[in-house]
């Protein structure tokens, strides 16, 4: 397949905080923003651009893409709104890619935005309108509900317990000390997780990210213009999606197959045959504890089953041998649906340059991945990036 | 770059900021109602519930009998071709004790939780599962692999949704 080499060249990011005063917009036009200065370009200089947000149900603006477009920085340009759900955060990345691999543009800049706030009295409800209209609905589920049962299904097929599961958030919510965006980072151990107040069982609160306002955005650049921009620029080398059956009580949830199926589509882009070995860190999508180890399975960056082994020897650590969301993710940096998924990437694009200060990674990482997921559980995307 | 080099944006607003009306926001409520169109399969599901009999649809070229019943077959990209009755008992695939109403409100003190389960449905194809809840059981007492069966309401109550069926419960023996 022919097509240009993409790079990533500038990046910027809000603060994620769980009530933001500025509109979405705004935040959007901050990220944005930052991400030209980040890289000494301008809005000129932009020939593209792609938005992701997720529902519009969120903010009761209907045509969120266009509410959000001049923000972005969409005025008067081809502009394009990506949405898949909590997948939309690496799905977005994912579009800027093919408007400059195709040759189409020789620059995109990414802009996800989330206002998750306005909803009242809590997002959540939001969510109830995912489920199935006729054959769901009535029985009011919560989306914790599909949550709860795929995390019960994970545990009893592998025989995993939350206090296990629990480690996850325990570190990612101690690796968001260290990021500037955070909203909430913090010291907790195992017992807090068990401790804190039980939801839907097996999800109790802490094993729960946070709904958040925030906004992120990078610029991509084709080669021959990525080169004139900066001397670090970070490839993107891999970008695979895919999505499952919207009858989601008729697979089996432990695996997520999906994911596997993106994860496989971007490493043969990347010429990747040993992910194990070769991707040396990464962010997969942790909206819940027990979701960073199930996608690093379908990731194929874990045995099945066997997550949970590298998180109890600590590899999964920051200084470990495969940190995985170093940045603190989505359970410590927080959880602005569509712009997680941009900070994940934003998280590999500056480890990979040795840039993330206090966060970064040991051994000089040549090549990581961010992940994301959503929808009904049933969409993964994937992106692999190299410097 | 550096994150910390940069001063990030979004200024946080404390709840209490719009009760004491530091910032002024809108209240909207939308009044918006739906009148869904469930399709052949579904409007066939809801009027077999109502009879108190479960329903679903097979796939000759894959031969899955599947519920929810579907016109076509979504892993063959092909309409479905038999209408085939199915068992009003599964088995729990998984399940929650779940503490929260929809919207993410708690339920009442001393209510008993919600019991969301997947319920492999017998008849169907393995694997083949629905969202519904259990009841008649003590939550401690619900184990993945347990054999159910659904609780109808009265036949004069029913009104052909999901909903005739009131819950799955624990079958003896």
């Amino acid at each position: 397949m022919a097509y240009q080499r993409v790079a990533i060249v500038g990046a910027g990011i809000t603060k994620f905080v769980r009530r933001a005063h500025e509109t979405g917009k705004e935040l959007a036009a901050q990220a944005a923003k930052m991400a030209l200065d980040s890289c000494g370009m301008t809005m000129k200089d932009i020939e593209s651009v792609s938005l992701g947000t997720a529902p519009d149900a969120f903010d009761g603006v209907h045509m969120k893409g266009e509410y959000l477009s001049d923000g972005s920085g969409g005025w008067r340009k081809p502009y394009m709104r990506q949405f898949v759900g909590g997948g939309t955060g690496v799905f977005a990345p994912i579009h800027g890619w093919y408007h400059v691999a195709s040759g189409m543009f020789d620059t995109c800049l990414v802009v996800c935005s989330e206002k998750m706030s306005s909803c009242h009295p809590h997002p959540q409800g939001a969510f109830k309108t995912i489920f199935d209209h006729t054959t769901e609905q009535a029985l009011n589920p919560t989306l914790i509900w599909i949550f709860a049962l795929e995390m019960n299904r994970y545990m009893s097929t592998y025989g995993i317990t939350k206090e296990e599961i629990a480690l996850v958030s325990v570190k990612n919510k101690k690796n968001a000390m260290d990021h500037p965006a955070a909203q909430l980072p913090m010291e907790i151990t195992v017992e807090d997780v068990l401790n804190s107040e039980t939801l839907a069982w097996p999800v109790n609160r802490l094993d729960i990210s946070p709904a958040s306002d925030g906004a992120a955005a990078i610029v991509l650049a084709s080669e021959h213009t990525a080169k004139r921009i900066t001397d670090k620029p970070v490839w993107i080398d891999g970008v695979g999606w895919n999505l499952d059956t919207a009858y989601w009580a008729t697979r089996d949830l432990y695996y997520p197959r999906y994911v596997e199926k993106a994860a496989r589509m971007a490493y043969e882009m990347a010429g990747i045959t040993e992910p194990k070995r070769e991707i040396e860190i990464a962010e997969p999508y942790d909206p819940f504890d027990y979701k960073e180890l199930h996608h690093m399975e379908g990731l194929l960056l874990a045995d099945r089953g066997k997550a949970v082994e590298m998180l109890l020897d600590g590899k999964t650590q920051r200084d470990g041998d495969r940190p995985m969301c170093p940045s603190g993710g989505a359970l410590g940096v927080g959880n602005p649906i569509a712009a997680t998924g941009l900070m994940k990437v934003i998280e590999i694009f500056l480890q990979l340059r040795g840039e993330a200060g206090k966060r970064q990674v040991p051994g000089n990482p040549r090549c990581g991945l961010a992940q994301a997921w959503g929808d009904l559980m049933q969409v993964g995307t994937v992106v692999v990036l190299r410097r | 770059m550096e994150l910390e080099k940069f001063e990030l944006g979004a200024t946080p607003l404390k709840e209490s900021a719009m009760k004491d009306g530091k910032v002024l926001t809108l209240h909207k409520k939308p009044n918006l109602k739906y009148a869904w169109d469930n399709g052949p399969a579904i409007d066939r599901y809801l009027a077999e519930l109502k009879k108190g009999r479960i329903i679903a649809r097979k796939c000759n070229k894959c031969r899955r009998i599947m519920i929810p019943p579907r016109m076509f077959c979504e892993l063959c990209w092909r309409p479905t071709d038999e209408w085939v009755y199915v068992e009003d008992t599964g088995v729990v695939n998984t399940f929650s004790i779940c503490y929260v109403n929809w919207d993410a409100s708690r339920i009442k003190k001393g209510d008993k939780p919600h019991l969301p389960a997947v319920i492999e449905i017998d008849g169907a194809s393995d694997g083949m599962g629905i969202l519904h809840v259990l009841g008649e059981v003590e939550p401690d007492k619900v184990k993945i692999g347990m054999k159910v069966k659904a609780v109808w309401k009265k036949p004069e109550e029913r009104e052909g949704a999901i909903t005739d069926i009131l819950y799955f419960k624990p079958m003896r023996g």
